[in-house]
Protein backbone atom coordinates (compact mmCIF):
# COMPACT_ATOMS: atom_id res chain seq x y z
CA UNK A 1 0.00 0.00 0.00
CA UNK A 2 1.28 3.42 -0.92
CA UNK A 3 2.18 5.52 2.07
CA UNK A 4 -0.24 8.36 2.51
CA UNK A 5 0.93 11.91 2.52
CA UNK A 6 -0.21 13.46 5.73
CA UNK A 7 -2.46 16.48 5.67
CA UNK A 8 0.36 18.41 7.29
CA UNK A 9 2.85 17.50 4.60
CA UNK A 10 0.36 18.33 1.86
CA UNK A 11 -0.46 21.58 3.61
CA UNK A 12 3.18 22.68 3.62
CA UNK A 13 3.65 21.57 0.02
CA UNK A 14 0.64 23.60 -1.13
CA UNK A 15 1.70 26.57 0.92
CA UNK A 16 5.18 26.51 -0.55
CA UNK A 17 3.84 26.19 -4.10
CA UNK A 18 1.59 29.17 -3.45
CA UNK A 19 4.42 31.34 -2.19
CA UNK A 20 6.73 30.26 -5.00
CA UNK A 21 4.04 31.22 -7.48
CA UNK A 22 3.58 34.55 -5.79
CA UNK A 23 7.25 35.43 -6.20
CA UNK A 24 6.71 35.71 -9.93
CA UNK A 25 4.00 38.33 -9.51
CA UNK A 26 4.33 42.07 -9.12
CA UNK A 27 2.16 43.87 -6.56
CA UNK A 28 -0.60 44.71 -8.99
CA UNK A 29 -0.83 41.19 -10.42
CA UNK A 30 -0.76 39.78 -6.88
CA UNK A 31 -3.72 41.88 -5.78
CA UNK A 32 -5.60 40.84 -8.87
CA UNK A 33 -4.95 37.15 -8.26
CA UNK A 34 -5.75 37.22 -4.56
CA UNK A 35 -8.92 39.27 -4.98
CA UNK A 36 -10.12 36.96 -7.71
CA UNK A 37 -9.36 33.95 -5.53
CA UNK A 38 -11.16 35.42 -2.54
CA UNK A 39 -14.13 36.40 -4.67
CA UNK A 40 -14.37 32.97 -6.21
CA UNK A 41 -14.11 31.31 -2.82
CA UNK A 42 -16.82 33.51 -1.33
CA UNK A 43 -19.10 33.05 -4.31
CA UNK A 44 -18.85 29.30 -4.00
CA UNK A 45 -19.60 29.47 -0.29
CA UNK A 46 -16.18 28.16 0.72
CA UNK A 47 -15.32 28.27 4.40
CA UNK A 48 -11.81 29.01 5.44
CA UNK A 49 -10.95 26.33 7.82
CA UNK A 50 -9.78 27.60 11.22
CA UNK A 51 -7.06 24.93 11.38
CA UNK A 52 -5.61 25.49 7.96
CA UNK A 53 -4.28 28.20 5.70
CA UNK A 54 -5.75 26.46 2.70
CA UNK A 55 -9.41 26.97 1.90
CA UNK A 56 -11.15 23.59 1.81
CA UNK A 57 -11.57 22.74 -1.83
CA UNK A 58 -15.16 22.88 -2.97
CA UNK A 59 -16.06 20.11 -5.37
CA UNK A 60 -18.88 20.71 -7.77
CA UNK A 61 -21.93 18.81 -6.55
CA UNK A 62 -24.04 19.45 -9.61
CA UNK A 63 -25.48 15.98 -9.65
CA UNK A 64 -22.17 14.39 -10.60
CA UNK A 65 -21.20 10.90 -9.48
CA UNK A 66 -19.88 10.41 -5.97
CA UNK A 67 -16.21 9.66 -5.60
CA UNK A 68 -16.08 7.29 -2.61
CA UNK A 69 -14.37 8.77 0.42
CA UNK A 70 -14.24 8.49 4.20
CA UNK A 71 -14.64 10.98 6.97
CA UNK A 72 -14.02 10.30 10.64
CA UNK A 73 -15.94 11.57 13.61
CA UNK A 74 -15.30 12.49 17.24
CA UNK A 75 -18.23 13.59 19.36
CA UNK A 76 -19.56 14.55 22.77
CA UNK A 77 -16.32 15.05 24.68
CA UNK A 78 -18.03 17.10 27.47
CA UNK A 79 -14.80 18.72 28.62
CA UNK A 80 -14.47 20.38 31.98
CA UNK A 81 -11.36 22.47 32.47
CA UNK A 82 -8.27 20.32 32.74
CA UNK A 83 -7.59 21.00 36.44
CA UNK A 84 -11.10 19.87 37.40
CA UNK A 85 -11.41 16.70 35.34
CA UNK A 86 -8.50 15.11 33.54
CA UNK A 87 -10.45 12.01 32.52
CA UNK A 88 -12.58 13.60 29.80
CA UNK A 89 -9.49 15.38 28.48
CA UNK A 90 -7.57 12.12 28.19
CA UNK A 91 -10.50 10.48 26.46
CA UNK A 92 -10.71 13.22 23.82
CA UNK A 93 -6.94 12.94 23.30
CA UNK A 94 -7.37 9.22 22.81
CA UNK A 95 -9.93 9.85 20.06
CA UNK A 96 -7.60 12.36 18.39
CA UNK A 97 -4.81 9.75 18.45
CA UNK A 98 -7.17 7.15 16.97
CA UNK A 99 -8.15 9.42 14.09
CA UNK A 100 -4.58 10.55 13.45
CA UNK A 101 -3.54 6.91 13.21
CA UNK A 102 -5.99 6.20 10.38
CA UNK A 103 -4.16 5.30 7.18
CA UNK A 104 -5.24 6.53 4.72
CA UNK A 105 -6.32 9.66 6.49
CA UNK A 106 -10.01 10.62 6.31
CA UNK A 107 -10.94 13.55 4.06
CA UNK A 108 -12.07 15.44 7.13
CA UNK A 109 -13.13 14.93 10.75
CA UNK A 110 -16.59 15.83 11.98
CA UNK A 111 -16.77 17.01 15.56
CA UNK A 112 -20.33 16.16 16.59
CA UNK A 113 -21.02 18.74 19.32
CA UNK A 114 -20.87 18.96 23.12
CA UNK A 115 -17.20 19.80 23.08
CA UNK A 116 -17.68 21.44 26.52
CA UNK A 117 -19.68 20.28 29.52
CA UNK A 118 -20.93 23.65 30.79
CA UNK A 119 -20.17 25.98 27.86
CA UNK A 120 -17.36 27.70 29.78
CA UNK A 121 -14.86 29.66 27.66
CA UNK A 122 -11.98 27.66 29.23
CA UNK A 123 -13.68 24.40 28.27
CA UNK A 124 -14.24 25.46 24.65
CA UNK A 125 -10.71 26.87 24.38
CA UNK A 126 -9.28 23.63 25.70
CA UNK A 127 -11.34 21.63 23.20
CA UNK A 128 -10.28 23.83 20.29
CA UNK A 129 -6.66 23.41 21.37
CA UNK A 130 -6.94 19.61 21.48
CA UNK A 131 -8.71 19.37 18.13
CA UNK A 132 -5.86 21.34 16.53
CA UNK A 133 -3.80 18.17 16.91
CA UNK A 134 -5.90 16.46 14.25
CA UNK A 135 -4.03 16.07 10.97
CA UNK A 136 -7.17 16.12 8.82
CA UNK A 137 -9.36 19.25 8.57
CA UNK A 138 -12.15 19.51 11.12
CA UNK A 139 -15.82 20.31 10.54
CA UNK A 140 -17.43 21.62 13.70
CA UNK A 141 -20.99 21.12 14.94
CA UNK A 142 -22.42 22.69 18.07
CA UNK A 143 -24.22 20.87 20.90
CA UNK A 144 -26.42 22.09 23.73
CA UNK A 145 -23.56 21.87 26.26
CA UNK A 146 -21.59 24.35 24.13
CA UNK A 147 -24.52 26.69 23.68
CA UNK A 148 -26.60 27.52 26.73
CA UNK A 149 -24.18 29.61 28.77
CA UNK A 150 -23.84 32.45 26.23
CA UNK A 151 -26.15 31.17 23.46
CA UNK A 152 -23.26 30.50 21.12
CA UNK A 153 -21.07 33.63 21.44
CA UNK A 154 -17.86 31.89 22.48
CA UNK A 155 -18.42 28.93 20.18
CA UNK A 156 -18.95 31.20 17.16
CA UNK A 157 -15.86 33.21 18.03
CA UNK A 158 -13.82 29.99 17.93
CA UNK A 159 -15.42 28.05 15.11
CA UNK A 160 -17.59 30.39 13.02
CA UNK A 161 -21.23 30.08 12.09
CA UNK A 162 -23.04 27.10 13.55
CA UNK A 163 -25.25 26.48 10.49
CA UNK A 164 -23.59 25.94 7.12
CA UNK A 165 -23.35 23.68 4.13
CA UNK A 166 -20.58 22.52 1.82
CA UNK A 167 -20.03 20.17 -1.08
CA UNK A 168 -17.46 17.43 -1.09
CA UNK A 169 -16.77 14.90 -3.85
CA UNK A 170 -20.31 14.98 -5.16
CA UNK A 171 -22.11 15.00 -1.79
CA UNK A 172 -23.94 18.02 -0.38
CA UNK A 173 -23.30 18.34 3.36
CA UNK A 174 -25.53 20.34 5.69
CA UNK A 175 -24.59 21.17 9.29
CA UNK A 176 -27.49 22.20 11.54
CA UNK A 177 -27.85 23.66 15.01
CA UNK A 178 -30.68 21.38 16.11
CA UNK A 179 -30.54 22.14 19.85
CA UNK A 180 -32.67 25.29 19.97
CA UNK A 181 -35.10 25.40 22.88
CA UNK A 182 -38.07 27.62 23.61
CA UNK A 183 -37.20 30.17 26.32
CA UNK A 184 -37.78 28.50 29.70
CA UNK A 185 -35.25 30.64 31.57
CA UNK A 186 -36.51 34.24 31.42
CA UNK A 187 -39.78 33.63 33.24
CA UNK A 188 -37.88 31.72 35.92
CA UNK A 189 -35.30 34.48 36.31
CA UNK A 190 -32.43 32.05 35.72
CA UNK A 191 -28.82 33.18 35.44
CA UNK A 192 -26.93 32.02 32.32
CA UNK A 193 -25.19 29.42 34.49
CA UNK A 194 -28.48 28.13 35.87
CA UNK A 195 -29.81 27.88 32.33
CA UNK A 196 -26.69 25.99 31.28
CA UNK A 197 -26.91 23.58 34.20
CA UNK A 198 -30.58 22.92 33.53
CA UNK A 199 -29.91 21.97 29.90
CA UNK A 200 -26.83 19.99 30.93
CA UNK A 201 -29.05 17.61 32.92
CA UNK A 202 -30.29 15.07 30.36
CA UNK A 203 -33.27 14.09 32.52
CA UNK A 204 -34.01 17.64 33.73
CA UNK A 205 -37.65 18.29 32.84
CA UNK A 206 -37.52 22.07 33.35
CA UNK A 207 -35.91 22.59 29.91
CA UNK A 208 -37.78 22.61 26.59
CA UNK A 209 -37.50 20.18 23.68
CA UNK A 210 -34.89 20.54 20.96
CA UNK A 211 -35.89 22.01 17.61
CA UNK A 212 -34.27 23.22 14.42
CA UNK A 213 -36.65 26.17 14.44
CA UNK A 214 -38.32 28.32 11.79
CA UNK A 215 -35.40 30.57 10.71
CA UNK A 216 -33.06 27.65 10.22
CA UNK A 217 -35.65 25.58 8.37
CA UNK A 218 -36.13 28.54 6.04
CA UNK A 219 -32.36 28.66 5.53
CA UNK A 220 -32.35 24.92 4.83
CA UNK A 221 -35.11 25.29 2.28
CA UNK A 222 -33.13 27.89 0.40
CA UNK A 223 -29.90 25.96 0.70
CA UNK A 224 -31.45 22.78 -0.68
CA UNK A 225 -33.22 24.64 -3.48
CA UNK A 226 -29.85 25.05 -5.21
CA UNK A 227 -29.05 21.32 -5.01
CA UNK A 228 -30.01 19.00 -7.89
CA UNK A 229 -32.41 16.20 -6.90
CA UNK A 230 -29.90 13.47 -7.75
CA UNK A 231 -27.26 14.69 -5.30
CA UNK A 232 -26.71 12.59 -2.16
CA UNK A 233 -27.25 14.61 1.01
CA UNK A 234 -25.54 14.13 4.36
CA UNK A 235 -26.91 16.12 7.29
CA UNK A 236 -25.02 16.63 10.54
CA UNK A 237 -27.24 17.46 13.51
CA UNK A 238 -26.46 17.17 17.18
CA UNK A 239 -29.84 15.78 18.23
CA UNK A 240 -31.33 12.86 16.30
CA UNK A 241 -33.51 14.34 13.54
CA UNK A 242 -36.40 12.10 14.59
CA UNK A 243 -38.38 11.29 17.72
CA UNK A 244 -36.88 8.60 19.92
CA UNK A 245 -37.35 9.49 23.62
CA UNK A 246 -38.80 12.84 24.62
CA UNK A 247 -37.82 13.05 28.32
CA UNK A 248 -34.12 12.92 27.43
CA UNK A 249 -34.33 15.11 24.31
CA UNK A 250 -33.37 12.11 22.17
CA UNK A 251 -35.76 14.08 20.05
CA UNK A 252 -36.22 16.96 17.64
CA UNK A 253 -39.59 18.63 17.94
CA UNK A 254 -39.80 19.71 14.28
CA UNK A 255 -38.12 16.55 12.90
CA UNK A 256 -40.99 15.76 10.52
CA UNK A 257 -40.76 19.18 8.85
CA UNK A 258 -37.03 18.74 8.27
CA UNK A 259 -37.51 15.18 6.99
CA UNK A 260 -40.13 16.46 4.53
CA UNK A 261 -37.61 18.92 3.05
CA UNK A 262 -35.20 16.05 2.44
CA UNK A 263 -37.79 13.84 0.79
CA UNK A 264 -37.02 14.70 -2.82
CA UNK A 265 -33.43 13.45 -2.58
CA UNK A 266 -32.98 9.72 -3.19
CA UNK A 267 -30.11 9.24 -0.74
CA UNK A 268 -30.06 11.11 2.54
CA UNK A 269 -28.02 10.28 5.62
CA UNK A 270 -28.23 11.99 9.00
CA UNK A 271 -25.24 11.66 11.32
CA UNK A 272 -26.09 12.85 14.83
CA UNK A 273 -24.55 13.08 18.29
CA UNK A 274 -26.18 13.54 21.70
CA UNK A 275 -27.27 9.92 22.24
CA UNK A 276 -23.81 8.48 23.13
CA UNK A 277 -24.70 5.00 21.85
CA UNK A 278 -24.84 2.85 18.76
CA UNK A 279 -28.10 3.90 17.17
CA UNK A 280 -29.53 3.18 13.72
CA UNK A 281 -32.79 4.23 12.14
CA UNK A 282 -34.38 4.58 8.73
CA UNK A 283 -37.38 6.71 7.88
CA UNK A 284 -38.26 6.46 4.19
CA UNK A 285 -35.27 7.66 2.17
CA UNK A 286 -33.34 8.84 5.23
CA UNK A 287 -30.74 6.72 7.03
CA UNK A 288 -29.79 7.79 10.56
CA UNK A 289 -26.61 6.91 12.45
CA UNK A 290 -25.84 8.03 16.00
CA UNK A 291 -22.29 8.77 17.08
CA UNK A 292 -20.40 7.45 20.10
CA UNK A 293 -19.22 9.81 22.82
CA UNK A 294 -15.66 10.00 24.08
CA UNK A 295 -16.85 10.90 27.60
CA UNK A 296 -19.49 8.36 28.68
CA UNK A 297 -22.16 6.11 27.14
CA UNK A 298 -25.88 6.78 27.68
CA UNK A 299 -28.14 3.82 28.40
CA UNK A 300 -30.78 2.93 25.83
CA UNK A 301 -34.01 4.74 26.62
CA UNK A 302 -36.86 2.72 28.17
CA UNK A 303 -39.00 3.13 25.03
CA UNK A 304 -38.90 4.35 21.46
CA UNK A 305 -35.68 2.60 20.38
CA UNK A 306 -35.68 2.35 16.53
CA UNK A 307 -36.03 -1.28 15.41
CA UNK A 308 -32.97 -1.20 13.14
CA UNK A 309 -30.68 -0.33 16.03
CA UNK A 310 -27.93 -2.80 16.66
CA UNK A 311 -27.41 -2.31 20.36
CA UNK A 312 -23.91 -2.08 21.69
CA UNK A 313 -22.99 -4.44 24.50
CA UNK A 314 -24.04 -3.10 27.88
CA UNK A 315 -20.99 -1.06 28.95
CA UNK A 316 -18.94 -2.59 31.75
CA UNK A 317 -18.31 0.12 34.36
CA UNK A 318 -15.20 -1.75 35.53
CA UNK A 319 -13.69 -1.50 32.05
CA UNK A 320 -12.51 2.11 31.76
CA UNK A 321 -13.97 3.92 28.74
CA UNK A 322 -16.11 0.95 27.73
CA UNK A 323 -19.03 2.05 25.57
CA UNK A 324 -17.09 5.13 24.47
CA UNK A 325 -15.19 5.68 21.25
CA UNK A 326 -15.18 7.40 17.89
CA UNK A 327 -15.83 6.30 14.37
CA UNK A 328 -15.68 6.68 10.64
CA UNK A 329 -18.22 7.02 7.87
CA UNK A 330 -17.49 5.69 4.37
CA UNK A 331 -19.48 7.26 1.59
CA UNK A 332 -20.26 4.68 -1.13
CA UNK A 333 -20.48 5.48 -4.87
CA UNK A 334 -24.30 5.39 -4.67
CA UNK A 335 -24.17 8.11 -2.02
CA UNK A 336 -25.19 6.03 0.97
CA UNK A 337 -22.84 5.38 3.87
CA UNK A 338 -21.34 2.61 5.96
CA UNK A 339 -20.89 3.70 9.59
CA UNK A 340 -18.06 2.18 11.60
CA UNK A 341 -18.29 2.34 15.38
CA UNK A 342 -14.82 2.23 16.88
CA UNK A 343 -15.78 1.14 20.40
CA UNK A 344 -12.74 1.40 22.62
CA UNK A 345 -11.76 -1.94 24.17
CA UNK A 346 -14.13 -3.82 21.83
CA UNK A 347 -14.13 -4.97 18.24
CA UNK A 348 -15.23 -2.25 15.83
CA UNK A 349 -18.74 -2.74 14.43
CA UNK A 350 -19.88 -1.73 10.96
CA UNK A 351 -23.47 -0.76 10.29
CA UNK A 352 -23.55 -0.79 6.51
CA UNK A 353 -25.74 0.92 3.95
CA UNK A 354 -26.79 -2.57 2.80
CA UNK A 355 -28.05 -3.37 6.30
CA UNK A 356 -30.08 -0.18 6.67
CA UNK A 357 -31.37 -0.18 3.08
CA UNK A 358 -32.57 -3.78 3.41
CA UNK A 359 -34.43 -2.97 6.61
CA UNK A 360 -32.11 -5.22 8.59
CA UNK A 361 -32.42 -8.29 6.31
CA UNK A 362 -28.84 -8.23 4.97
CA UNK A 363 -25.40 -7.65 6.42
CA UNK A 364 -26.63 -7.62 10.03
CA UNK A 365 -23.89 -6.77 12.55
CA UNK A 366 -23.39 -9.13 15.54
CA UNK A 367 -25.91 -8.91 18.36
CA UNK A 368 -24.68 -7.99 21.86
CA UNK A 369 -24.31 -10.66 24.54
CA UNK A 370 -25.36 -8.40 27.38
CA UNK A 371 -28.28 -6.22 26.36
CA UNK A 372 -29.55 -3.16 28.15
CA UNK A 373 -31.80 -3.61 31.20
CA UNK B 1 -56.32 40.38 81.95
CA UNK B 2 -54.75 37.40 83.62
CA UNK B 3 -52.22 35.14 81.96
CA UNK B 4 -54.59 32.16 82.03
CA UNK B 5 -57.29 34.05 80.23
CA UNK B 6 -54.81 35.06 77.62
CA UNK B 7 -53.75 31.51 76.89
CA UNK B 8 -57.37 30.43 76.69
CA UNK B 9 -58.03 33.37 74.46
CA UNK B 10 -55.22 32.36 72.16
CA UNK B 11 -56.43 28.78 72.05
CA UNK B 12 -59.93 29.93 71.31
CA UNK B 13 -58.55 32.06 68.49
CA UNK B 14 -56.73 29.07 67.05
CA UNK B 15 -59.86 26.95 67.21
CA UNK B 16 -61.92 29.71 65.71
CA UNK B 17 -59.46 30.06 62.85
CA UNK B 18 -59.64 26.33 62.18
CA UNK B 19 -55.89 26.06 62.43
CA UNK B 20 -55.71 22.93 64.50
CA UNK B 21 -53.37 21.30 62.01
CA UNK B 22 -50.90 24.16 62.46
CA UNK B 23 -50.10 23.70 66.11
CA UNK B 24 -49.32 26.97 67.75
CA UNK B 25 -49.51 28.58 71.13
CA UNK B 26 -49.96 32.02 72.58
CA UNK B 27 -48.78 33.54 75.79
CA UNK B 28 -48.85 36.89 77.43
CA UNK B 29 -46.56 39.51 75.97
CA UNK B 30 -46.15 43.07 77.17
CA UNK B 31 -49.16 44.71 78.80
CA UNK B 32 -52.18 44.24 76.58
CA UNK B 33 -50.56 42.02 73.94
CA UNK B 34 -50.34 38.34 73.11
CA UNK B 35 -47.28 36.65 71.63
CA UNK B 36 -48.29 33.97 69.13
CA UNK B 37 -45.64 31.31 68.48
CA UNK B 38 -45.42 28.93 65.53
CA UNK B 39 -44.91 25.20 66.13
CA UNK B 40 -41.16 25.62 65.53
CA UNK B 41 -41.13 27.49 68.87
CA UNK B 42 -39.03 30.23 67.29
CA UNK B 43 -41.20 32.19 64.87
CA UNK B 44 -43.30 34.65 66.84
CA UNK B 45 -45.58 37.58 66.33
CA UNK B 46 -47.13 39.97 68.83
CA UNK B 47 -50.83 40.68 68.56
CA UNK B 48 -52.59 43.47 70.47
CA UNK B 49 -55.39 42.15 72.69
CA UNK B 50 -57.70 44.73 71.23
CA UNK B 51 -57.61 42.89 67.89
CA UNK B 52 -60.90 41.25 67.01
CA UNK B 53 -60.70 37.47 67.24
CA UNK B 54 -62.51 36.55 64.07
CA UNK B 55 -61.66 33.66 61.78
CA UNK B 56 -60.18 36.06 59.20
CA UNK B 57 -57.98 37.74 61.81
CA UNK B 58 -56.74 34.36 62.98
CA UNK B 59 -55.92 33.30 59.43
CA UNK B 60 -54.06 36.56 58.82
CA UNK B 61 -51.90 36.00 61.90
CA UNK B 62 -51.18 32.42 60.86
CA UNK B 63 -50.31 33.51 57.30
CA UNK B 64 -47.96 36.20 58.58
CA UNK B 65 -46.18 33.64 60.72
CA UNK B 66 -45.88 31.13 57.87
CA UNK B 67 -44.54 33.77 55.52
CA UNK B 68 -41.93 34.74 58.12
CA UNK B 69 -40.98 31.09 58.43
CA UNK B 70 -40.76 30.58 54.66
CA UNK B 71 -38.36 33.50 54.39
CA UNK B 72 -36.11 31.84 56.93
CA UNK B 73 -36.48 28.47 55.17
CA UNK B 74 -36.26 29.16 51.44
CA UNK B 75 -35.69 25.47 50.65
CA UNK B 76 -38.97 24.48 52.26
CA UNK B 77 -40.43 23.49 48.89
CA UNK B 78 -37.41 21.48 47.85
CA UNK B 79 -39.49 18.38 47.18
CA UNK B 80 -41.67 20.30 44.77
CA UNK B 81 -38.57 21.78 43.15
CA UNK B 82 -36.96 18.37 42.82
CA UNK B 83 -40.10 16.84 41.33
CA UNK B 84 -40.33 19.64 38.78
CA UNK B 85 -36.81 18.87 37.58
CA UNK B 86 -36.74 15.11 37.89
CA UNK B 87 -39.59 12.69 37.45
CA UNK B 88 -39.88 10.32 40.39
CA UNK B 89 -42.24 7.35 40.42
CA UNK B 90 -44.99 7.90 43.00
CA UNK B 91 -45.12 5.50 45.95
CA UNK B 92 -47.93 2.94 46.10
CA UNK B 93 -51.41 4.36 46.67
CA UNK B 94 -52.81 3.08 49.96
CA UNK B 95 -56.00 5.13 49.98
CA UNK B 96 -58.14 1.98 49.67
CA UNK B 97 -57.15 1.24 53.28
CA UNK B 98 -58.72 4.43 54.67
CA UNK B 99 -61.48 3.64 57.14
CA UNK B 100 -60.38 0.07 57.66
CA UNK B 101 -59.22 -1.17 61.03
CA UNK B 102 -55.66 -2.07 61.75
CA UNK B 103 -56.70 -5.12 63.76
CA UNK B 104 -55.26 -3.75 66.95
CA UNK B 105 -55.43 -0.84 69.33
CA UNK B 106 -54.45 1.95 66.94
CA UNK B 107 -57.93 2.13 65.53
CA UNK B 108 -58.80 2.93 61.95
CA UNK B 109 -56.47 4.00 59.18
CA UNK B 110 -57.19 7.63 58.39
CA UNK B 111 -56.65 9.88 55.38
CA UNK B 112 -53.78 11.70 57.18
CA UNK B 113 -52.14 8.31 57.87
CA UNK B 114 -52.12 7.41 54.20
CA UNK B 115 -50.98 10.87 53.18
CA UNK B 116 -48.11 10.77 55.62
CA UNK B 117 -46.90 7.36 54.43
CA UNK B 118 -46.93 8.55 50.85
CA UNK B 119 -45.36 11.93 51.60
CA UNK B 120 -42.51 10.50 53.66
CA UNK B 121 -41.69 7.77 51.14
CA UNK B 122 -41.67 10.25 48.26
CA UNK B 123 -39.58 12.71 50.29
CA UNK B 124 -36.87 10.09 50.79
CA UNK B 125 -36.80 9.23 47.09
CA UNK B 126 -36.74 12.95 46.23
CA UNK B 127 -33.84 13.44 48.60
CA UNK B 128 -32.07 10.60 46.81
CA UNK B 129 -32.76 12.23 43.46
CA UNK B 130 -31.22 15.48 44.71
CA UNK B 131 -28.03 13.64 45.73
CA UNK B 132 -28.01 11.51 42.57
CA UNK B 133 -28.05 14.61 40.36
CA UNK B 134 -25.50 16.65 42.31
CA UNK B 135 -21.76 16.06 42.01
CA UNK B 136 -21.06 18.26 45.02
CA UNK B 137 -23.39 16.36 47.33
CA UNK B 138 -21.87 13.11 46.11
CA UNK B 139 -18.43 14.42 47.04
CA UNK B 140 -17.09 14.09 43.49
CA UNK B 141 -13.62 15.56 43.00
CA UNK B 142 -14.12 15.69 39.21
CA UNK B 143 -17.65 17.15 38.94
CA UNK B 144 -19.25 13.85 37.92
CA UNK B 145 -22.72 12.89 39.17
CA UNK B 146 -24.70 9.64 38.86
CA UNK B 147 -27.17 11.00 36.29
CA UNK B 148 -24.36 11.61 33.80
CA UNK B 149 -24.34 7.86 33.04
CA UNK B 150 -27.76 6.97 34.51
CA UNK B 151 -30.38 9.54 33.45
CA UNK B 152 -33.61 8.87 35.40
CA UNK B 153 -31.56 6.14 37.18
CA UNK B 154 -31.66 4.06 33.97
CA UNK B 155 -29.37 1.03 33.80
CA UNK B 156 -28.93 0.84 37.58
CA UNK B 157 -31.02 -2.39 37.65
CA UNK B 158 -31.48 -2.59 41.46
CA UNK B 159 -33.73 -5.62 40.93
CA UNK B 160 -30.69 -7.74 40.00
CA UNK B 161 -29.02 -7.44 43.42
CA UNK B 162 -27.74 -9.22 45.39
CA UNK B 163 -25.67 -10.91 42.70
CA UNK B 164 -22.22 -12.32 42.23
CA UNK B 165 -20.26 -9.39 40.84
CA UNK B 166 -17.57 -11.04 38.76
CA UNK B 167 -15.33 -7.96 38.80
CA UNK B 168 -15.42 -7.77 42.62
CA UNK B 169 -15.19 -11.53 43.15
CA UNK B 170 -18.03 -11.53 45.66
CA UNK B 171 -21.74 -11.01 46.03
CA UNK B 172 -22.65 -7.33 45.80
CA UNK B 173 -25.67 -5.45 47.11
CA UNK B 174 -27.01 -2.35 45.41
CA UNK B 175 -25.22 -0.20 47.99
CA UNK B 176 -21.89 -1.90 47.17
CA UNK B 177 -22.33 -0.87 43.55
CA UNK B 178 -23.36 2.66 44.55
CA UNK B 179 -20.18 2.91 46.57
CA UNK B 180 -18.12 1.44 43.75
CA UNK B 181 -19.42 4.15 41.45
CA UNK B 182 -18.84 6.86 44.05
CA UNK B 183 -15.26 5.70 44.44
CA UNK B 184 -14.38 5.18 40.76
CA UNK B 185 -16.32 7.08 38.07
CA UNK B 186 -17.31 9.79 40.56
CA UNK B 187 -13.93 9.83 42.35
CA UNK B 188 -15.38 10.52 45.78
CA UNK B 189 -15.25 8.88 49.20
CA UNK B 190 -17.47 5.81 49.73
CA UNK B 191 -20.44 6.32 52.06
CA UNK B 192 -21.15 4.33 55.22
CA UNK B 193 -23.97 1.81 54.61
CA UNK B 194 -26.29 3.78 56.93
CA UNK B 195 -25.27 7.23 55.72
CA UNK B 196 -28.45 9.25 55.08
CA UNK B 197 -27.21 9.94 51.54
CA UNK B 198 -26.74 6.23 50.87
CA UNK B 199 -30.23 5.46 52.21
CA UNK B 200 -31.69 8.23 50.05
CA UNK B 201 -29.82 7.08 46.93
CA UNK B 202 -31.14 3.55 47.43
CA UNK B 203 -34.66 4.92 47.90
CA UNK B 204 -34.49 6.88 44.62
CA UNK B 205 -33.00 4.03 42.60
CA UNK B 206 -35.59 1.52 43.87
CA UNK B 207 -38.40 4.03 43.34
CA UNK B 208 -37.42 4.44 39.68
CA UNK B 209 -37.75 0.70 39.08
CA UNK B 210 -41.20 0.47 40.63
CA UNK B 211 -43.11 -2.41 39.07
CA UNK B 212 -40.03 -4.32 37.87
CA UNK B 213 -40.03 -7.88 39.25
CA UNK B 214 -37.16 -8.72 41.57
CA UNK B 215 -34.69 -11.05 39.89
CA UNK B 216 -31.75 -11.32 42.24
CA UNK B 217 -28.59 -12.78 40.78
CA UNK B 218 -29.39 -11.73 37.21
CA UNK B 219 -26.34 -10.93 35.12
Amino acid sequence: MARHTSIETRHYAEREALFRGLQGLDRRAFLKVSLAAAGAALASGARFHPHSFVPVSVADAAGGPVEPFTFAYISDSHLYKRELNDRFVRQLLRAVDDVNALDPQPDFVLFGGDLAQLGQPEELDLGAQILKNLKAPVRMMVGEHDWYLDLGDKWRALFGQETYSFDHKGVHFVVLQSVNQKDFWTARGMTPMERMQTVAGLDNAVQSRFEVGDPQREWLKQDLAKVPGTTPIIVFSHSPLYKYYRPWNFWTEDAEEVQAMLKRFPHVTVIHGHTHQMLTNRIGNIHFHGMLSTAWPWPYAPEGLPKLTVQMNRPDPFNPNDGCGNGAVSVQPAGLVDAVYNLWNRNPIQVSAAYVASGGANAAPPKPTLTSF
Amino acid sequence: MSRTTLLLGATALAVAAGLLSTRWAGHAGAQGTTVVTLCDNETKTTVPDSQAKTREEGQAIADALMSQWRQKNPDRDWIEGELEKHTIAKPADNSALVGRGQGQTYGQITEPDVQKWSRESLAMAANGSAVFHNAEQLGSTIAVSCDMCHPSAANTHPETYPKFQVQLGRVALLRDMINWCIEHPVRGTPLAPDDPKMRALEAYIYAQRKGTPLDYGRR
